[in-house]
């Protein structure tokens, strides 16, 4: 493989807090150098003057539906989905049929998506056996596997045993394991369709309150001060979610958070004619949420974008609101719709955005070079983005890579588009023209 | 041609809309006092009646209607079950359309059903309830009625008692209400009120002191399934606070209406003796159920363009 040379990007490198123009050179899959007017003999060269040059994403949580629900997504689709999104690496959900509970089948998983050679792959653990709630999976013997499990969740439901929950945190802090919340109690959220309030009155559904999120927000958030374990909230989505986790943060708790881009974006009058691509779990809130979980991603308080990534069978999403799944898809719009809503309109800077799809994830996971991070330096594994910034387009859900179709920014206009995703120093994903088109 | 019509919910009509369907119903309702109560309008117009959920009152009333005015009709009821085997609406609504129907009169659990129906079909869709979130002919019927009963309904007060959180009568009635010039009372426990507040509606708790006030008492069906979810603690403590009897319509407004839309839990919201008192309007909505459905039906399809004589 010929030496890769990136020529005259703007490089935005939210590890080092760097924004700069620069050639870079790829050798062996690494980062071998940073400079101006690096040579181009011998090179392969890739024209990136006009983009910006940033490091491949970190997708915190997306559900591959492998095993079992292979018609909405596969591993190969998902992780293809990923590359587009420019994702390098993928953390998915063990909600499976059968669910990923056992050494053997993360393994097996983790093997499989090894051999496509698409995005990396991070199993994470189930934190119950069965994903039942009652007796907790074998942790230690997942982390300990091949696949090297480092994350645990339930997600898909929250644990209701307020025991199983203190027990996981307590058992995975002897090897650092994260435990991931899904927060939502479903006494509090049954039945529920959409944001009790002005939504469920409006549409005639039935609600789910803030308080289904709230209360198992505060309630992980004692656990895990008690216990010291590391606790991660996945999507949190009320202001007064954001607030508990901006003042546990402050007393020295270990938690950390993550916002969906869906909840960044829309809000529950958004729902508008029953479009079950506005369904999802939890489900979009107030206008006044949104600015809240604007303002916890500015500030540090929430430290991820995950996207939550939940494809669904087509003819599983086309029925009546109550009767279709919750979920949407999300990795192949999240760059460009963030880009447009959040940075675009004045809102996050453009660092702060790349943080929050890189660093920030890595440090909720613990991820470390050569894993993952340590950003556009010599040495680095060269997992890389290219972004054009100023070409302005419309989402078409129909041609993602994803089998999953059900997409709330379907034909939304948006700005910025993930150009070229590089992964160990081959273009995995465009590239093709090289250089800013039009 | 011309943009396709629906009646989804009722502020699909502004006050216009409205009073015009109203004066048309009160034509119908003289067509349906004569011997023979038929017009020609909706000749070789086909109209389906599809019905996810039991209602032969509404089911019968919108058949009815449509048969007044030389219309076809087709009835689809379509159960739980049949859902489950993998009949989705979105195939039934296929199968309307490859069968040219002109308009689809849909009742259905969920909310939203109709709006699916719009996006998958060309027909005219007719909300005939869906969910617990609208029904706009109800709404119509219901304010004929009043009107019929107490004349012009600016300024006027209505109260809807009891489930409203769970009653799309309750939820489109109040629109229409309001839409027309009158005041609105959502009466009843909290745990029985809408989560938010609804724009000009104004919540109560104490029946008895909303009574004086009030020209017109909408009393709503009071489910068992309410008390099994714990939203009251037993149906003797509901009727002791909010079942409309005697007692209690001494407190109301002289000359005040009583309505429900049935069928009636006589014993629990209300009370026999009331349900049969002269100030009852229940047969009176009955009847001018199928005059506004004729006249929704009629409007919607074209009728009113072509100009073509009511009566
Ligand atoms: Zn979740
Ligand atoms: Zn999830």
């Amino acid at each position: 493989m010929p030496e890769l040379l990136i020529a005259g990007a703007r490089v935005v490198d939210p590890f080092q807090g760097t924004d700069e123009h620069a050639d870079v050179l790829v050798s062996r899959g690494r980062i071998a150098e940073v400079g101006r007017g690096i040579g181009r003999e011998g090179r392969e060269v890739l024209e990136a003057s006009g983009l910006v040059l940033a490091p491949a994403f970190l997708e915190l949580h997306a559900h591959l539906r492998e095993p079992g629900d292979e018609d909405a997504e596969t591993l190969e689709t998902g992780l293809e989905a990923a590359l587009r999104g420019g994702y390098a690496a993928v953390c998915c959900m063990p909600n499976t049929r059968p669910p990923l509970d056992h050494p053997a089948v993360v393994s097996g998983l983790a093997a499989r998506a090894r051999a496509l050679g698409l995005a990396d792959l991070y199993v994470v653990g189930c934190i119950t056996r069965g994903r039942e709630g009652r007796d907790l999976a074998d942790l230690g013997l997942m982390h300990a596997c091949e696949a090297r499990v480092r994350a645990f969740s339930d997600d898909g439901a929250g644990v209701e045993d307020a025991g199983i929950m203190r027990l996981a945190l307590q058992y995975a802090s002897a090897f650092g394991g994260l435990i991931i919340s899904h927060p939502e109690d479903a006494r509090l959220s049954r039945g529920g369709q959409v944001n009790e309030g002005a939504a469920s009155v409006a549409l005639g559904l039935r609600g789910i309150p803030s308080l289904a999120e709230e209360v198992m927000v505060a309630r992980d958030i004692l656990l895990a001060e008690e216990t010291g374990g590391r606790l991660h909230l996945a999507h949190i989505s009320t202001a007064r979610s954001a607030a508990m986790v901006r003042e546990a943060k402050e007393r020295g708790v270990r938690v950390t958070a993550e916002v969906t881009p869906h909840h960044l974006v829309l809000s529950e009058r958004d729902i508008g004619d029953y479009d079950t691509s506005y369904k999802m779990s939890p489900p979009l809130r107030t206008p006044a949420d949104v600015a809240a979980l604007r303002e916890a991603l500015r500030d540090g308080t929430i430290d991820a974008v995950a996207t939550d990534h939940a494809p669904h069978r087509r003819e599983d999403k086309e029925k009546e609101f109550d009767y279709a799944p919750f979920g949407v898809v999300g990795m192949e719009s999240a760059f460009p719709v963030l880009y447009r809503e959040l940075v675009e309109g004045g809102e996050l800077t453009l660092m702060r955005l790349l943080e929050a799809l890189t660093r920030g994830p890595a440090a909720v996971l613990g991820l470390e070079p050569p894993d993952y991070g340590g950003g556009i330096v010599v040495g680095a594994r060269a997992d890389l983005v290219l972004l054009d910034l100023e070409e302005e387009w419309t989402l078409d859900a129909t041609r993602f890579a994803s089998k999953g179709r059900n997409c709330p920014f379907h034909g939304r206009a948006v700005k910025g588009r993930v150009a070229c995703t590089i992964k160990g120093g081959r273009v995995v994903h465009g590239g093709g023209g090289g250089g800013r088109r039009g | 041609m011309a943009e396709r019509r629906h009646l989804l919910d009722i502020d699909d009509l502004d006050r216009d809309g409205i009073e015009r369907m109203l004066d048309m119903a009160r034509s119908f309702a003289e067509v349906l006092r004569r011997p023979i109560k038929k017009v020609p309008s909706l000749r070789g117009k086909t109209v389906a009646n599809l019905f996810y959920e039991p209602s032969t009152r509404t089911r019968l009333s919108f058949e009815l209607a449509a048969k007044r005015l030389s219309a076809d009709v087709l009835n689809f009821t379509a159960s739980a079950s049949s859902v489950e085997k993998g009949e989705s609406l979105k195939d039934t609504a296929l199968t309307l359309e490859a069968m040219g129907v002109d308009a689809v009169v849909v009742r259905h659990p969920v909310a939203g059903a109709p709006w699916l129906l719009r996006r998958w079909t060309e027909a005219t869709i007719l909300n005939a309830g869906d969910g617990m979130h609208a029904h706009p002919t109800q709404a119509l019927l219901d304010l004929f009625t009043m009107r019929e009963r107490l004349g012009d309904l600016e300024g006027r007060t209505v109260a809807f008692v009891g489930d409203v959180l769970h009653s799309r009568v309750a939820r489109s009635g109040m629109k229409a209400c309001r839409a027309v010039g009158m005041e609105v009372l959502a009466v009843g426990p909290p745990t029985l009120l809408p989560p938010a507040p609804v724009e000009g509606v104004e919540y109560v708790h104490d029946f008895e002191a909303a009574l004086p006030r009030c020209d017109v008492i909408y009393m709503l069906r009071m489910q068992r399934e309410r008390q099994q979810e714990g939203r009251v603690p037993s149906l003797e403590e509901y009727t002791r606070f909010y079942q409309l009897n005697a007692e209690r319509m001494g407190r109301a407004r002289p000359g005040a209406l009583v309505m429900h839309p049935g069928p009636m839990n006589r014993g629990v919201e209300i009370a026999g003796e009331v349900a049969d008192a002269p100030y009852a309007a229940v047969t009176a909505q009955v009847t001018a159920g199928v005059a506004v459905r004729m006249a929704a039906l009629f409007t919607l399809l074209g009728g009113a363009e072509g100009g073509s004589e009511v009566a």
